[in-house]
């Protein structure tokens, strides 16, 4: 019996082997290389010889150790029970002592530049998943195309204040409502299609806007991308080193010395307000009559039209709101960088997004922002690994949805509940 | 001059078409069988791209004839890519049956991303060039100013399609196998109890499925001779549109699906624009999935409560 396993392993592992050969073996084993603009091969079987000894010794011990053992209970959910039950009780805590933390972020005393970009990105990423998390989450609307609004956002901030030279804070309200006008077009004809075609289209719209964005050379410069967007100033005090002549700048109007770290640290409580808001609103909106449709219409579309809830204009409205905060994202990336351009909004922007939405936990708001410190952190700390990074993140992707198909935090309560009567 | 002009129009729209349609298929069986959008088909017609590309490129040291390396290229890349289509669906996909309905989807873009990846750091982000394969062609209407010509490779790459095409039709309509396929499409849990594996016929599915989108794949690298890891993007989401356009589910559809959208976008290109030439597709399938979101030999998809 255990002799019989044994070699049932063992001829399994071989066959792993084999396959793992013809995986990798055209592909990484002969790699092309241009060589006077004709292609050779160069051979690597070392590589491959080591990849594929891995892979069927790997197959051999899990079969000997994981997947005949009377285990069935697996670690991973019960760990993932374990953060949400802390949570749940927790919460209210935790939140406050997180947004205390980041408050203080910017004057503790191990914080330089590099950290605080590294911050101000990450919070950028949180308010676009808060953002997408309205639509993915509570909608149940999975967006593939959330990077279109952002770019919106982003270029409609940079037309106005180059052209108009209005200010940010005009500026920010305006390419929201642009964002929104564009979620409510596109969501207008393409919302009634079922889950997965909507992805498709959502993508296929995301790629149209960079595309044009790439073509219209008149208002977007093309590739080349618009430069000198003006930086935010506070609240009409620029922060400049050199004032022009009888200019009133931040640190003249305080009497202080002037230090390029006081942009970066107001950029940083800019970014940290929108996405408060961002969360503050969806928070409130949830218990509104309109954040309980999204969620009922999520969970089934036809009771939902049996109880004369509209899903076209309930699903517009999720759709149109995410994207205003995707605008806003935007814009504040406009100002930050001084610099757009289409690169910055390819579809691995999207992918990025949904990822931080899906891998939080869809519809968890603390979901996304433990999912943005991970997968962001991640990013970073494999900066000088470009590709190898990105295949960890979509192996990433894939694993979580294998074994924790409702992300890190999975519970689903619902946001609103009957209350037990109260007789007895 | 226009009729020239139409006709060259129309003979490269037919031939971008039919690597379209070879991919599109992929699609459409997949969907027909577990109801998902693979959304990495387009990532494994790269993978057989490059397959296809490094057995060009080691056959040229060889002396072999061309029909022959044709033949074994069109076998190498076939028996690689199907390796990869199985694992990804070993991998991604079958542990994901019974899970919520975008679980698949997610996973998908997760194994597509990987795999572009992959590519791109096992082989190198620059462009890879393939000198030409088969040259020469014929041309004709050369009186009016503007040469219709037909290449010997758009000849090759049609008739392959047309061939492939009819084989995989006569394996779905008339073989056992093709009975199991379309029975899993019914109802699969009634197929299993009729004794009938169906992990295995999804396997095969996914096989078929790759193996046909690498014939497309060596056939793109023949037919533009430049390849890089991102082709599958684009090229995938078109054939996905060549499949919703013909109907998903629907294997004649998916091959007229893939002839459309060829020709569609190349009369685009010659006609309006070449640099929205990519927005065309799009457009179509937006406009496709709002006014007519069965396609043209699909059927209707009725929602039970």
């Amino acid at each position: 019996m255990e002799k019989k396993f044994f070699q049932t392993s063992i001829k399994d592992s071989l066959f792993t082997g084999l396959i793992a050969l013809a995986l990798f073996g055209p592909i990484v084993g002969l790699r092309t290389v241009a060589k006077n603009e004709v292609l050779e091969v160069h051979p690597k079987w070392f590589i491959v010889l080591i990849i594929v000894i891995v892979c069927a010794v790997g197959r051999f011990l899990t079969n000997l150790y994981v997947y005949n053992r009377d285990q069935k209970t697996g670690i991973q959910t019960s760990i993932g029970k374990s953060i949400s039950n802390f949570l749940d009780t927790k919460g209210y805590q935790i939140a406050l002592t997180a947004i205390i933390f980041s408050v203080i972020f910017p004057f503790l005393p191990f914080t330089d530049r590099y950290l605080m970009d590294i911050a101000i990105m990450m919070l950028t990423y949180i308010m676009l998943g808060w953002g997408l998390n309205i639509v993915i989450g509570l909608a149940g609307l999975l967006d593939l195309g959330y990077v279109a609004f952002y770019a919106v956002g982003a270029y409609s901030y940079a037309l106005f204040a180059i052209h108009f030279g209005w200010s940010f804070w005009i500026c920010l309200p305006i390419a929201g409502i642009f964002a929104a006008m564009f979620g409510v077009l596109l969501g207008f004809p393409v919302l009634r299609l079922r889950g997965d075609y909507l992805a498709i289209v959502t993508l296929a719209f995301g790629e149209m806007i960079r595309i044009l964005l790439l073509n219209w050379y008149q208002l977007t410069k093309g590739p080349d991308g618009l430069t000198g967007i003006p930086r935010p100033s506070f609240f009409g005090l620029p922060f400049k080193s050199f004032p022009d002549e009888g200019e009133q700048t931040f640190h003249t109007f305080f009497g202080i010395e002037y230090d390029p770290m006081q942009r970066i640290i107001f950029l940083y409580y800019l970014i940290l307000v929108l996405a408060l808001i961002t969360n503050l609103f969806t928070i409130k909106i949830r218990r509104l009559p309109i954040g309980r449709a999204w969620e009922a219409l999520r969970e089934d579309e036809i009771a939902c039209k049996s109880l004369g809830v509209n899903p076209r204009n309930t699903k517009l409205t999720a759709f149109a709101i995410g994207a205003m905060f995707g605008g806003f994202a935007g814009s504040f990336f406009a100002t930050r960088q001084a610099f757009i351009s289409p690169e910055s909004f390819t579809f691995i922007e999207s992918a990025i997004i949904v990822a931080i939405v899906v891998l939080g936990g869809m519809g968890s708001q603390t979901g996304v922002v433990l999912a943005t410190v991970f997968l962001i952190g991640l990013i970073e700390v494999f900066r000088d690994f470009e590709s190898y990074r990105m295949i960890a993140f979509g192996g990433a992707m894939v694993l979580i949805m294998i074994f924790r198909p409702r992300g890190i935090l999975a519970t689903r309560k619902p946001t609103i509940t009957l209350e037990k009567s109260s007789s007895k | 001059m226009d009729t020239a002009y139409f006709l060259q129009q129309l003979i490269n729209g037919v031939t971008l078409g039919s690597v379209y349609g070879l991919i599109a298929i992929g699609y459409t069986m997949v969907y027909g069988i577990i109801g998902m959008i693979n959304f990495a088909h387009g990532d494994i017609f790269m993978v057989g791209a490059f397959i296809a590309l490094i057995s060009f490129i080691l056959f040229a040291l060889t002396s072999i004839a061309l029909p022959i390396v044709l033949l074994l290229t069109l076998l190498i890349a076939m028996v690689f890519t199907a390796c990869y289509g199985w694992t990804v669906e070993k991998l991604a996909y079958k542990p994901l049956r019974k899970s919520f309905r975008l679980a698949p989807l997610i996973s998908a873009l997760g194994m597509s991303i990987v795999l572009q990846n992959y590519v791109q750091a096992a082989q190198g982000a620059r462009i890879k060039t393939l000198q030409p394969v088969i040259q020469g062609g014929f041309t004709f209407m050369e009186d009016t100013g503007f040469t219709v010509s037909l290449s010997y490779l758009q000849i090759f790459i049609v008739l392959v399609t047309i061939v492939l095409m009819a084989i995989f039709t006569l394996l779905i309509t008339k073989t056992a196998l093709g009975r199991a396929q379309r029975a899993c499409e019914q109802d699969r849990t009634m197929t299993a109890l009729m004794g009938i594996n169906v992990d295995r016929t999804i396997s095969i599915t996914f096989i078929i499925g790759s193996s046909l989108a690498s014939v497309a794949g060596m056939m793109f690298v023949m037919y533009y001779g430049v390849i890089d890891f991102y082709i599958g993007f684009l090229a995938g989401i078109k054939a996905f549109t060549a499949a919703v356009l013909g109907g998903i589910g629907s294997v004649p559809g998916a091959m007229l699906g893939g002839l459309l959208i060829g020709l569609i976008e190349v009369f685009w290109s010659g006609y309006i624009s070449i640099e929205y030439k990519d927005i065309a597709a799009f457009t179509v399938l937006v406009v496709v999935l709002i006014f007519f979101p069965t396609g043209f030999l699909g059927k209707p998809d009725i929602e039970k409560v």
